[in-house]
């Protein structure tokens, strides 16, 4: 389609691609409360994206309205260029998979599969093939007899997906699609669930309130506060640069020091920290005023923590003592306490195997603290 | 200490169900008595159970208990399904409140009242439309349709309450209408409420004598008015012998129900097991 086969993967960069659901100014009310916030989005076809959000932020009041359950307030919504404010939910092209999975509990796996398609209409030959069809990729042949409350969690899961992907709906919307299942379960069905979507090439909306679901997902994760989105971003995006504090310590953690700008220019920030007068040199540009009060937002994993003095340099170094270790096995996180009282967290990968169980560095030695200039995040909120 | 202890328990045990079962047992046994005066054991026969057997007003009272029980039964629990749905499903309408609190005031009210109100609403129907002309069969059973209804409606409302609602939303995100939605999926995870209310509605019918004797007229005697009148006038052996039968007939349906709640019982452990053991394949699988 797009000439730039980069763009084929990421459609929402290409300024010609024209978005698959528009969501546009959509508000709902409770009463007083307003669960969705005059929220704008719009999603490209086979996309995979998340909302991501704590509870009450307002994310599956907004998927129950793409599925038709609730009526908008104000705003309108359009999936594939059709108006679906007067649609109801029965004549949506959309399929919901729901947190509790909702299986006809009087009905045998086949039954819950092809309920959707026999409401269709369509013929029996037809209906029985797509439903084995299905059947088959999600690998329950073996249990399509039984009733739901013979099957464990997973297959529940499993059946539950099924129905709502053999009508082919045009948008997949996905409740919290893994958070009934153990965590070994999880990880698994995640990946599963992947491919399953990208030999469908079917649009999913996925609600979360599991961060590294969402990173591990998603083309794209918009974050849901408040009922209004705060970033929107592929996971590496909204990772590596948070457009604002909440963002940064809800997504991952961050160590955050607070100061105002030194210097400003094209090519680089220079922000001095409030607490202990330390520089910080960052080298991504600005528009930045001078004096102006920032945050500086660096991750744990980004800081490199070592014995012996870095390179003698005036910014992007620290001195402490270390606090804490805890030993995760493959990562170590350390919390170094600096000469200010701030306590700083770092996660270093063990990758060499200790000859004598010592770590790294040890409890109260002291440690110089030094990361890239490209590592930190400036934040203006 | 541990042997004093479990043969007083026995003995409360004993005691509890002699208080119970004793009368039962006594009524069970003077009804084998040969001899017409209850009291005075004339040694065992099935007499009575004879004479019960030829007179055919017993045989109408029993008739027509059923044929009312049924009747009640059936639209009892139709309204008191259609109440229920009502109540539960249709979100906040106007008076809600007022319908919920009405439609329990039956359960709460004495018979007496129920019945005297609604004679009063026979008396005065007749009266100003000239319908029911003659009491019997079909005021009794609007009688208890009006109560029953009630039973039938909080049995209704609870299974709605604990039913999970993504059910019905599903089945219309799959393409079903409401009504649909209804006929497929409500009304069928509802039917065991529904037969509960409905074996409910049958009994408390075939019980009541208070308000079955306000609105019955002359000539129309179900079970139970015909047994009372009839102990009116005198323990009577052949009364004996038909409470006897209804006695064991109780009896067996109460058994037969244990039975078959024990074996769904059975059978649902078994489906957990049969899930559990999968999910371990399952497991297994993957780690391989």
């Amino acid at each position: 389609m797009s000439k730039d086969p980069k763009l084929a993967h990421r459609p929402w960069l290409d300024p010609e691609a024209e978005p698959y659901i528009k969501i546009q100014g959509i508000t709902k009310r409770f009463g007083d409360f307003t669960a969705v916030d005059n929220v704008d989005l719009d999603i490209y076809k086979g996309e995979l994206f998340c909302w991501l959000g704590g509870s009450g932020c307002g994310k599956s009041t907004l998927l129950r309205m793409l599925a038709g359950f609730e009526t908008p307030t104000a705003g309108k919504i359009f999936i594939d260029g059709v108006e679906m404010n007067d649609i109801p939910a029965y004549e949506r092209p959309v399929n919901m998979m729901f947190q509790s999975y909702a299986l006809f509990p009087h009905m045998t796996v086949e039954k819950n599969i092809a309920y959707g398609l026999v409401r269709d209409g369509l013929d029996k030959a037809t209906i029985q093939s797509k439903v084995e069809e299905i059947i088959d990729m999600v690998e329950l042949t073996q249990f399509s007899k039984r009733k739901p409350h013979q099957l464990s969690g997973g297959q529940r899961q499993r059946v539950a997906l099924a129905r709502a992907l053999v009508k082919q709906p045009k948008v997949l919307l996905l409740d919290e699609p893994l958070g009934a299942l153990d965590k070994r379960l999880r990880e698994q069905t995640q990946y599963e669930l992947m491919n399953i979507q990208d030999q469908l090439g079917v649009t999913f909306i996925v609600v979360t309130h599991d961060q590294e679901e969402a990173m591990t997902l998603s083309t794209r994760i918009a974050i849901m506060d408040k009922g209004k989105f705060i970033q929107t971003g592929t996971p590496t995006e909204i990772y590596e640069t948070p457009d604002s504090r909440f963002i940064a310590n809800f997504i991952g953690s961050a160590n955050i020091f607070e100061g105002h700008v030194v210097e400003s220019g094209k090519e680089h920030v220079l922000v001095r920290s409030t607490r202990d007068q330390s520089l910080f040199y960052i080298d991504h540009g600005s528009d930045l005023q001078e004096n102006a009060k920032v945050w500086v937002a660096i991750r744990p994993e980004k800081i490199k923590i070592s014995k012996s003095p870095p390179e003698q340099s005036d910014h992007n170094q620290l001195i402490g003592t270390v606090d804490d270790i805890g030993y995760l096995g493959k990562l170590s996180n350390y919390k170094v306490l600096l000469d200010n009282g701030k306590i700083i967290d770092i996660t270093y990968p063990n990758q060499v195997r200790p000859k004598s169980g010592d770590h790294l560095v040890d409890w109260e030695e002291k440690v110089y603290l030094s990361w890239d200039a490209s590592s930190a995040v400036v934040l203006t909120h | 200490m541990k042997k004093q202890r479990s043969t007083f328990m026995f003995s409360m045990l004993c005691f509890g169900l002699a208080f119970l079962y004793i009368p039962m047992v006594l009524l069970i046994v003077y009804s084998f008595n040969h001899s017409k005066i209850v009291p005075i054991w004339g040694g065992f026969s099935f007499r009575w159970y004879k004479v019960l057997f030829e007179s055919p007003e017993v045989w109408q009272a029993l008739l027509l208990s059923l044929k009312i029980a049924v009747v009640n039964a059936t639209f009892a629990t139709l309204m008191g399904t259609l109440a229920g749905l009502a109540l539960v499903r249709f979100g906040r309408f106007r008076g809600r409140t007022l319908f919920s609190g009405m439609i329990s005031a039956p359960l709460v009210m004495p018979e007496v009242i129920t019945g005297l109100s609604l004679l009063l609403l026979f008396i005065t129907l007749s009266q100003f439309i000239g319908w029911p002309s003659e009491r019997g069969f079909t005021t009794i059973t609007i009688a208890h349709i009006t109560f029953s209804m009630a039973y039938v409606a909080v049995i209704i409302q609870s299974r709605l309450t604990g039913m999970d609602e993504s059910l019905e939303e599903a089945a219309q995100d799959l393409g079903a209408k409401p009504l649909r939605v209804l006929t497929d999926i409500t009304l069928p995870i509802l039917a065991p409420g529904m037969l509960a209310g409905w074996l409910l509605a049958f009994t408390l019918s075939l019980d009541d004598l208070v308000i079955a004797s306000f609105v019955t007229g002359p000539g129309s005697n179900t079970l139970p008015i015909l047994i009372y009148s009839r102990i009116r006038l005198g323990l009577r052996p052949d009364i004996n012998a038909l409470a006897t039968i209804i006695i064991v007939t109780v009896a067996i349906g109460v058994i037969l129900a244990g039975y078959i709640m024990w074996r769904q019982e059975k059978q649902r452990q078994r489906d957990q097991q049969m899930a559990a053991a999968d999910k371990l394949d399952f497991d297994t699988e993957t780690t391989a």
